[in-house]
């Protein structure tokens, strides 16, 4: 790469574009040999059902505590996978880059890729690039898609909580957003919150060897944070989920600075968390797992299924009132006084 | 320190609860207090606190949330900047979302419109200084809270010799308009939950020709739950007394005098006027405007055409702001007007009594 920018050019599909992906994008990401370049990957045909999913990637700033877009990209599609209790097996990767990004930006973002996809077991091993003039896209978007296998008969769905089932979450909520936020501009927020960007599939994949049938439920609880994705579990099952504020696990830094902006950090994102539905004997013991995991080790039981009543989540107050918990209209916008 | 589990310790909940229990046990009749302030009126939904009162205690929300009493002719009046060319909406966040008569911000910045969401009024500042080609206008609301920031931004940009930095000004002020919620024959407020955070600016003081003219207890409340359960019992204790004083609960952070610097710099560049509160009306002296020497920085001075203001007529708004009807008496709530598709300026803020309700009653 002669040029320290990407530039409109290397989207040609021309010489600098097999330069950008020859000396850049291939060798980092994959390393595949160019005889063995195709327009599709061929792959081996898994035994059992497939998982298949998609995420786009626009996070800004594309640096921030704890990640960057590109373990961002990988992590949360590992994660898709996992949640639907698969094994994560292929990737692949899209980047639609606005002209006049850092090739050194790009390239650490490609390294921490890689990084990523070896630590979750996942190969890529497809991918394309496209170069869109400045300002027709912010610095750099991922798409990122992934299959994986699953290798079990259980039935892990968003439809299956079943009442008495407890709620579990793998670790402190609101990480990521808040780290985000936190790196924004505009926000003169000093903190060490590091978002908690990270593959779950090793400790789902225990999960299922210890408690098996016993999961329910598996869903990461992103964008809208587990307020949403609770609500979204309780309208699928048609059920009622009580969940105890004492017992939501968040770090005092969050916390606070939470209440600093005025948000809520029920319903702040996070990015290596998961929330389980899990038959209350086996509850314990899947707990423990979570535990022994670097990712899970501040893993809590939050609630449980408390009713048939579609749709209904509530939230019993540190201070022992009772309120209901919903999805947020828009963006959680701060407040003004 | 930490400043927040402290004042959720549900054991100290549980004391308070007692006492306040005990201190209205012998008393016959109901006490209704009005929390003024939108952060009271999130603070008592997020942690279900009417539902842990005693019967004889009603707590009514006021009219305390800037975004929901700023008229419908304002969002307007921005709503036309924002269409101007070369023109930047700054803004705090909630204001985006309200509806005006046909349009809001949100829907402008969907149609192209530069309207960008700030934690400060100095970033707003910075940015006029960043692009000296544009127009930056600041949306100015609040009560005084917001407004010695703003004073403080308009008089940076005075100093650095910005000639492209406006502010939209309709900042509201509190004792003013409390006061007249008490001259409503309608409305029976035995007691005030005074804002936390004016009163840091403005002083607990400020609230004492309101408790001797109306005869009304007023305690300065902090916002955790632990300081609302003092505050509520500190005001029924007042009520059973037959006192009606003006007491500071949250004084860890509230002066008698308040912040002298923060109402210099607010009195330097703002003077009180006649204000519009949507839903309410025209209360004589409850707003702020730029003194005349700072008139070279108001928005209002630059040329648009606002649309003629319109109102969804079923909407409540000024009954649910003064304290006469609760969200759940209003035939759209939950119907057409949800946080979503919000019809007023109550459901829209995050702080709004609307939205409190919808989004927390069980």
């Amino acid at each position: 790469m002669k040029s320290d920018v990407i530039l409109l050019g290397h989207g040609s599909g021309g010489k600098l574009s097999h330069q950008l992906l020859d000396d850049l994008i291939i060798p980092i990401l994959s390393g595949i040999r160019p005889s063995d370049q195709n327009d599709s990957a061929v792959l081996p045909a898994p035994n059992g059902r497939l998982a298949f999913t998609t995420d786009s990637y626009v996070v800004d700033p594309l640096f921030f505590a704890g990640g960057n877009i590109g373990d961002l990209a990988i992590h949360g599609t590992v994660n898709d996978l996992a949640m639907a209790g698969a094994r994560p097996l292929f990737i692949s990767v899209g980047l639609i880059i606005e002209e006049g990004l850092p090739v050194m930006d790009l390239k650490a973002i490609l390294e921490s890729m890689r990084k990523a996809a070896d630590q979750s077991q996942i190969n890529i091993v497809t991918g394309d690039t496209k170069v869109v003039q400045r300002g027709k896209a912010d610095r750099l978007f991922i798409n990122t898609s992934g299959v994986g296998v699953i290798e079990h008969d259980f039935e892990i769905r968003g439809d299956n909580a079943r009442l008495g089932d407890k709620v579990l979450v793998s670790g402190n909520l609101g990480d990521h957003g808040m780290a985000v936020l936190a790196s924004r501009e505009g926000i003169n927020l000093k903190s060490s919150i590091r978002s908690d960007s990270a593959s779950l599939n090793a400790m789902v994949q225990d999960l299922l060897n210890v408690t098996g049938s016993e999961i329910h439920v598996l869903r990461d609880p992103t964008r809208g944070g587990v307020a949403t994705t609770l609500k979204e579990i309780a309208i699928q099952s048609g059920i009622e989920i009580t969940i105890d504020e004492a017992c939501l696990p968040i770090a005092a830094e969050v916390g606070g600075a939470c209440a600093i902006l005025g948000l809520d950090p029920l319903f702040v994102a996070n990015e290596g968390k998961l929330l389980a539905f899990i038959a209350p004997d086996a509850a314990q013991k899947a707990l423990g797992v979570m535990h022994r995991h670097p990712e899970g080790r501040d893993a809590a039981i939050i609630g449980e299924v408390t009713g048939r009543a579609a749709g209904k989540v509530r939230l019993k107050t540190a201070i022992g009132g009772m309120r209901a918990v919903e999805m947020l209209a828009g963006e959680q916008l701060p407040r003004i006084c | 320190m930490k400043y927040l589990a402290e004042f959720h310790d549900p054991q100290l909940v549980g004391g308070l609860l007692a006492a306040i229990r005990q201190s209205v046990a012998k008393f016959s009749g109901s006490m209704t207090f009005m929390e003024v302030c939108g952060t009271h009126t999130m603070a008592i939904c997020q942690h279900g606190i009417r539902a842990l009162l005693p019967a004889s205690i009603q707590l009514i929300s006021g009219p305390g949330c800037p975004v929901c009493v700023t008229p419908v002719g304002y969002i307007d009046h921005a709503v036309a900047l924002a269409r101007r060319p070369e023109t930047i909406i700054t803004t705090f966040g909630d204001m985006v979302r309200v509806p005006g008569s046909s349009s809001s911000l949100m829907r402008e910045q969907a149609a192209g419109a530069d309207i960008r969401i700030v934690y400060s009024p100095l970033d707003a500042v910075s940015l006029a200084e960043q692009t000296p080609e544009s127009t930056i206008v600041f949306l100015g609301v609040g009560f005084e809270t917001t407004a010695p920031a703003i004073a403080g931004a308009l008089l940076t940009a005075e100093k650095k010799q910005l000639s492209n930095f406006f502010v939209l000004c309709s900042h509201k002020t509190m004792p003013v308009s409390m006061a007249a919620l008490l001259k409503d024959p309608d409305l029976q407020i035995d007691g005030y939950i005074c804002p936390a955070h004016v009163s840091a600016i403005i002083g607990a003081k400020a609230y004492e020709p309101l408790a001797a003219e109306f005869r009304v207890p007023c305690v300065v409340t902090g916002f955790e739950p632990l300081d609302v359960l003092q505050g509520i019992l500190m005001l029924s204790r007042q009520v059973i007394a037959g006192e009606a004083r003006v007491e500071t609960q949250y004084s860890r952070v509230v002066k008698p005098e308040g912040n002298l610097r923060a109402q210099e710099i607010l009195n330097q560049v703002f003077e009180p006027c006649d204000a519009r509160w949507r839903g309410i009306g025209d209360i004589p002296g409850s707003g702020l405007k730029l003194r005349p020497e700072f008139a070279g920085y108001d928005a209002a001075s630059l040329q648009v055409e606002i649309e003629p203001p319109f109102e969804h007529q079923g909407c409540i708004c000024g009954e649910i702001l003064k304290g006469k009807a609760r969200p759940t008496d209003c035939p759209l709530f939950r119907s057409t007007c949800t946080p979503e598709d919000p019809v007023g300026a109550c459901m829209v803020s995050s702080e709004g009594t609307c939205a409190a309700e919808y989004k927390y009653a069980t």
